[in-house]
């Protein structure tokens, strides 16, 4: 869960701040991509991944709890039928925040804040596991380049970084470093 | 109520004044372009950040 927010809210009142946030988040599922100041962006942002997380699990009463914040039933169509499921790989992390600077006039912080756009590759395993397991990947390559620097694959470096996931990442130094073997084994 | 009993000289109000000081604006070169553009925000030029272009110009 997003942490509760901290300070006053915006518009000086709790209705109003649901208001501006629930009209915040109908434009952002209009367009796509919505500039705003700063401040209201990073208070939108939790509002808008819990409506987006509702309408991947797209049944009847997530759809009512959506209605509840998004009074534009267009847009709710449009979340739960197009949004929802480019974001069916993704777990959390679905809009972005680039800030933009001072706007002219009140000297603002502005933001962009939109949809990212889906994941190519589908990532299986959990963030923190897989980047846990790419580190000891590399550690061990490491280990066997400093004992054996002749059987060390030359591609497995250049496919790391190319690579868009940790997770294919390791599993193409693994098929890598077998590959390299069998043809040390050609060699032979 | 407290109010002061007398008008504060030109002098004085120069000598406080002169203590409002401006500071440059921190500034990094943009990787695209090598403009000045803010720490962590969009570069004003040419519109990228992080390599995207976030913003038409």
């Amino acid at each position: 869960m997003p942490t509760p927010t901290k300070g006053p809210r915006l518009g000086g009142s709790p209705a109003h701040e649901r208001l501006m946030l629930a009209n915040l988040a109908t434009a952002l599922f209009q367009h796509g991509r919505i500039t705003t100041t700063e401040t209201k962006a990073r208070r939108l942002r939790p509002l808008a991944e819990q409506l987006i997380t509702k309408a991947k699990r797209g049944d009847l009463h997530a759809r009512r709890r959506v209605l509840g914040v998004v009074k534009d039933k267009d847009v709710v169509y449009a979340l739960f039928d197009q949004i929802a499921p480019r974001y069916a790989n993704r777990n959390g992390g679905y809009t972005r925040i680039v800030k933009t600077g001072p706007r002219k006039g009140d000297a603002a912080p502005m933001a962009i804040i939109e949809l990212v756009e889906e994941l190519a590759v589908a990532a299986p395993a959990p963030e923190k596991t897989a980047k846990k397991a790419a580190a000891k990947k590399a550690a061990q390559q490491d280990k066997v380049e400093a004992l054996a620097p002749e059987e060390t694959p030359v591609g497995s470096g250049a496919a790391d970084q190319d690579a868009e996931a940790p997770v294919s990442a390791s599993g193409e130094t693994a098929e890598a470093r077998q590959d390299s073997d069998e043809a040390n084994e050609n060699k032979a | 109520m407290a109010v002061p009993k007398r008008k504060m000289s030109r002098s004085n109000t120069r000598s406080r004044r002169a203590q409002w000081k401006t500071t440059a604006v921190a500034t990094v070169a943009c990787p695209q372009c090598k403009s000045p553009k803010l720490p962590h925000a969009a570069c004003t030029v040419c519109g990228t950040y992080n390599g995207r272009q976030v913003i038409e110009v």
